[in-house]
């Protein structure tokens, strides 16, 4: 993305989409910015063992 | 067969069920595998030393009940000797509630899924207040199972043969339509079992008065049906059991010291973790204090897609599980996101006749974190005081792991 671009991103009105935290959207929003909240969590709460043993039990 | 097409296959066989009653037949006549001086209980195993105080009470009160001895004292003797061989119901094709205690002489009812031929059995509900299933063992508990024995059972035992069989997959589904889940709340379940029962009720031989105590006996438990959808329920996933790659769970059970599950694919192995104490709402005079760890074998009703994943079914639990409504609502909503299929037969009004979530897979329990909804009553920790309250479970994160880890080594490595 270029300077310009950017520069043109926040000329506009920002549309959010958080995924994750949901106190980054909660800070937006105080801010009067239209924030949609994804709830998103890494597969087993970020559990690497659990994570590497669900990617070979996948479909 | 992939994961996927195992998964369909376990799926597909929960969906085609059909579990109906066909009669009432006895523990040591109609159970597999029954040996001399066996006691069942609720799953997983357990030794008698390791026993929480109201499965400890209920063996006590079923030894006294077959006559193995005169009382108490005896009674725990015996258990102590190591002359009595304990199995959890589940590996007799049987569950039980609470401490799911059952002994060789005890009626079953007996209910067959016609679709795949497979049989499962339940002791009959006893009733409210002191009673076995939760560890009392006084008199009046042995004298009411020997009522139970000697005219509860062969009266409806007749009536049944004269209605032929009952179709339970289409009474729990009426029962959801009318504010039950099946597991916690059973009044409609019971009222419909009650109607379809009594006009051959009065056609047995049995005269005024006994046919009277029986329908009296019905009327004043709204728990009766419980011991007829858990079976309904364990002949359901039965059938779903045993399917290579298959990440299923097809039973979970606590014993009151352990929950455990157990996976399509992966054989008879319970992977288990701590039963918890259960936060809910206590009867007047009882805390959390008084509680005993969670238990029984009614977690079945759950596996198999009605009790705590059908709660937008029957709003009016709240009052009695805690909560408020839109929690009963969101319950079942999370159940779609650790499940494989909505349920073609248990479908829920509120939310627009929506098949219950149906088909746990162990994978995505521990890939979202969301563990199966589960109401529960909640037993005194002291034998023979009964059920003080009813809450949610919060089943322990280990068993679910372990059931990947072992996936993983069986099939993947």
């Amino acid at each position: 993305m270029s300077a310009e671009s950017i520069t043109d991103l926040f000329d506009k009105k920002l549309k959010v989409i958080n995924i994750g935290l949901e106190s980054f959207a909660r800070n937006m929003q105080n801010e009067g910015v239209e924030v949609v909240q994804l709830e998103w969590t890494p597969p087993a709460g970020g559990d690497e063992e659990m994570a590497s043993l669900l990617d070979m039990l996948e479909d | 067969m992939s994961i996927a097409e195992a998964n369909q296959e376990a799926v597909e066989r929960i969906q085609s069920a059909e579990p109906e009653l066909i009669g009432i037949g006895t523990v040591e006549d109609d159970l597999p595998d029954i040996e001399d001086k066996m006691i069942l209980h609720a799953a997983p195993p357990v030794d008698w030393e390791d026993m929480c105080g109201p499965m400890r009470g209920a063996v006590i009160g079923a030894i006294i009940y077959e006559g193995w001895a005169e009382d108490q004292k005896e009674a725990e003797a015996m258990a102590d000797s190591g002359e009595i061989k304990f199995d959890p119901c589940h590996h007799h094709q049987a569950v039980g509630p609470m401490t799911g205690v059952a002994s060789p002489s005890m009626p079953v009812w007996i209910v067959e899924n016609k679709a795949y031929g497979n049989r499962a059995y339940c002791t009959l509900n006893e009733g409210l207040g002191r009673v076995l299933r939760f560890g009392a063992n006084g008199e009046e508990v042995i004298e009411n199972l020997k009522w139970m024995e000697k005219t509860l059972a062969p009266v409806l035992d007749e009536a049944l043969e004269k209605a032929g069989s009952i179709d339970l997959m289409n009474m729990t589904s009426q029962a959801l339509h009318m504010g039950d889940e099946v597991h916690n709340r059973n009044k409609a379940g019971t009222s419909l079992f009650i109607r379809e029962i009594a006009t051959y009720l009065m056609n047995t031989d049995y005269d005024r008065e006994t046919i009277s105590s029986v329908l009296e006996f019905m009327r004043d438990n709204e728990h009766f049906y419980l011991n007829l959808s858990m079976p309904a329920s364990k002949a359901t996933m039965d059938a779903a059991h045993g399917i290579e790659e298959s990440t299923v769970i097809t039973a979970m059970a606590r014993n009151g010291v352990e929950f455990g599950i157990r996976v399509s694919g992966l054989g008879d192995e319970w992977f288990t973790g701590p039963a918890q104490v259960i936060d809910g709402l206590f009867f007047p005079g009882y805390s959390q204090e008084d509680a005993n760890r969670d238990i029984g074998d009614s977690t079945i009703s759950e596996t198999a897609a009605v009790g705590g994943f059908a709660m937008a079914a029957a709003p009016a639990i709240v009052g009695f599980v805690g909560g408020d409504v839109n929690d009963a609502m969101d319950f079942t909503e999370d159940m779609y996101e650790i499940t494989l299929a909505e349920n073609d037969n248990y479908n829920i009004p509120y939310l627009d006749f929506r098949g219950t979530p149906t088909g746990i897979d162990v994978r995505k329990v521990v890939e979202t974190g969301i563990k199966p909804t589960i109401n529960t009553g909640i037993a005194h920790k002291e034998p023979g005081v009964g059920q003080i309250g009813a809450g949610l479970v919060d089943p322990p994160d280990e068993c679910f792991e372990d059931a990947v880890r072992a996936f993983v080594s069986e099939y993947k490595q």
